[in-house]
């Protein structure tokens, strides 16, 4: 690829005490890029996310993301005040679970204005305008933008996460099993809607599942991780369809075919 | 009086608090924290305010206080009688003689002068305490300035009411920087803090904090473009001194649906009745209670 990465991280190592949950890791994306990391429960997936958002420190390495004035900014080096002002703006975090994003008692509107109020929109109309807009956009009607969150479904607790996500239009979103504990039917709307909406946006996502339908659905790359090794890389079909590492092939003969 | 030094507190307690005065004054709306001392009165009534006035008072200072506006209840009465016994400064009702007025709930309706100081007692200095528990995080994001969520509030309010429905402890900005909580004060009294020539003083006792805004600083409520600050008051006029722009107190005068409405700012009222202003004296007709 000609084009400059968005995020590049190289030689990432982490210990949690003895245990190895990040060895020396390298991973780029490109903007627009949709890169899947999988591997089981435990493999460090989620603390590579957490390192490369800057929501932890690595013991060593370094994580470099590209602004959009094409200035390179050292992620774990950055003040406090800028990587939270990207956080709020130029990049975006979903949660496993919605309830750990959203605001519980605060209305539907009120939970996907936030993130503009907070980048300083004091205009109540255009906030809410915008809010009924991207609830239509992941498929709410637009009627319950002042109901609560907590009358609303699990699947739409996630969509409504997206949408307070997306509503600055971030760049990068970084998603945590966004799929996680829906069930089969709501899964594949859910991502349906994630890959029409990263697609038109041409957001950059970094995508952490342990299901490589999730994988296959969504990502153009992807990472498979072993005890905190990156043991195999490349092309989501490539690795899926053809892989070459011992543990790639045990997760890919492990799915059952439908 | 013997036994005691003067204003109650001992030297030492006072110059830690006036430290904590002169750094509150130097960064307008920041909450300082200090050492609150066991006041001889229930948190809740004034322990903060009580320690600040101790710190600022003087010899030669007339002291009033005022309860919810009104000079007479047991609050007021009470730290008044305090001051008077452990300091032996004197005592005022007349918001124009007073150079420190000690408040709960409510700002004189007569303007203040450069003279005078003005302490609030705050029972919650934290704006953004119902919105985020942990004090760690209001820390960070009153250092980062992180004001975005506050507005959260408004807007569910304008959602669910149609207009910013919070009637007291309005979160104000202070010289552009601070969001600050100015204790439970209607918000009717949100825009005196704007420009104020007398230099205002906050203290919480429970929370130990104390927080400042220097005269002629800059306060502004919060508000959206498209739906302004605006305040509000009872829509009638004071029963006693007829008075149709001071805030006004509901009183029920029986169990039949009578109420009166009379100015809660008892020295105004009174000075406006000695100047021969009357209200209409009888409770306001029940209306529609059948």
């Amino acid at each position: 690829m000609t084009e400059e990465t968005l995020l590049s991280a190289r030689g990432l190592s982490l210990h949690f005490g003895k245990v190895p949950a990040l060895v020396n890791v390298d991973a780029d994306l490109w903007p627009g890029e949709v890169l899947a990391v999988v591997g089981e429960s435990g493999s460090g997936k989620t603390t590579l996310l957490n390192v490369l958002s800057g929501r932890m420190r690595a013991d060593s390495g370094v994580t470099w993301y590209r602004d959009p004035q094409s200035r390179l900014h050292d992620v774990h080096a950055m003040p406090a005040p800028a990587l939270r002002a990207l956080h709020r703006s130029d990049w975006g975090f979903v949660h496993q679970n919605p309830r750990d994003n959203l605001r519980m008692s605060v209305s539907a509107g009120g939970n996907v204005g936030e993130r503009l109020m907070a980048a300083g929109n004091r205009h109540y109309g255009n906030i809410r305008e915008a809010a009924i807009d991207w609830l239509a956009q992941v498929e709410i009607d637009p009627a319950r933008v002042d109901d609560m969150p907590r009358t609303f479904s699990g699947g739409m607790l996630q969509r409504l996460q997206i949408a307070r996500t997306l509503v600055t239009h971030p760049r990068l979103v970084f998603m945590d099993e966004p799929t996680g504990g829906l069930d089969v039917s709501v899964q594949a709307r859910l991502l349906d809607l994630i890959r029409s909406l990263v697609a038109r946006l041409n957001i950059a996502v970094v995508l952490v599942t342990h299901d490589l339908a999730v994988a296959r659905l969504l990502a153009h790359r992807i990472m498979v991780m072993q005890r905190g090794e990156v043991v195999e890389t490349g092309l989501t079909d490539q690795v899926l369809d053809d892989p070459q590492h011992a543990y790639t092939q045990l997760l890919v003969s492990s799915v059952l075919q439908a | 009086m013997n036994g005691y030094n003067f204003a109650y507190l001992d030297e030492q307690t006072k110059r830690m608090i006036r430290r904590a005065l002169l750094k509150a004054v130097a960064i307008p709306g920041h909450q300082v924290p200090f050492g609150s001392r066991e006041m001889p009165l229930p948190y809740g009534w004034g322990t903060g305010g009580i320690q600040v006035t101790a710190s600022v008072l003087g010899a030669a200072d007339t002291l009033k206080v005022i309860d919810q506006g009104a000079d007479d209840t047991t609050n007021a009465v009470s730290i008044r009688r305090f001051f008077a016994r452990t300091a032996g400064v004197a005592t005022t009702t007349d918001t124009n003689e007073a150079t420190i007025i000690q408040t709960r709930h409510r700002i004189p309706e007569k303007a203040l002068r450069e003279d005078q100081i003005i302490v609030y007692q705050v029972p919650q200095p934290e704006p953004l305490s119902k919105l985020e528990p942990s004090r760690a995080e209001t820390r960070r994001m009153h250092a980062l300035a992180e004001y975005g969520s506050m507005h959260v509030r408004l807007y569910e309010d304008i959602t669910r009411f149609g207009h910013v429905a919070i009637s007291y402890d309005y979160p104000v900005m202070v010289n552009h920087r601070y969001l600050m909580a100015p204790s439970p004060i209607p918000a009717f009294d949100n825009p005196k803090m704007h420009m104020m020539p007398a230099l205002q003083l906050f203290g919480a006792g429970r929370e130990k904090r104390i927080y400042a805004i220097p005269p002629y600083t800059d306060v502004r409520s919060l508000d959206f473009d498209d739906h302004p600050f605006r305040t509000t008051r009872a829509p009638q006029c004071c029963a006693l001194c007829g008075a149709d722009d001071s805030y006004l107190d509901e009183v029920v005068t029986d169990d039949q649906g009578g109420r009166m409405f009379v100015c809660s700012d008892t020295d105004h009222c009174e000075t406006r009745q000695a100047e021969g202003h009357t209200g209409t004296g009888e409770p306001v007709v029940k209306e529609a209670a059948e």
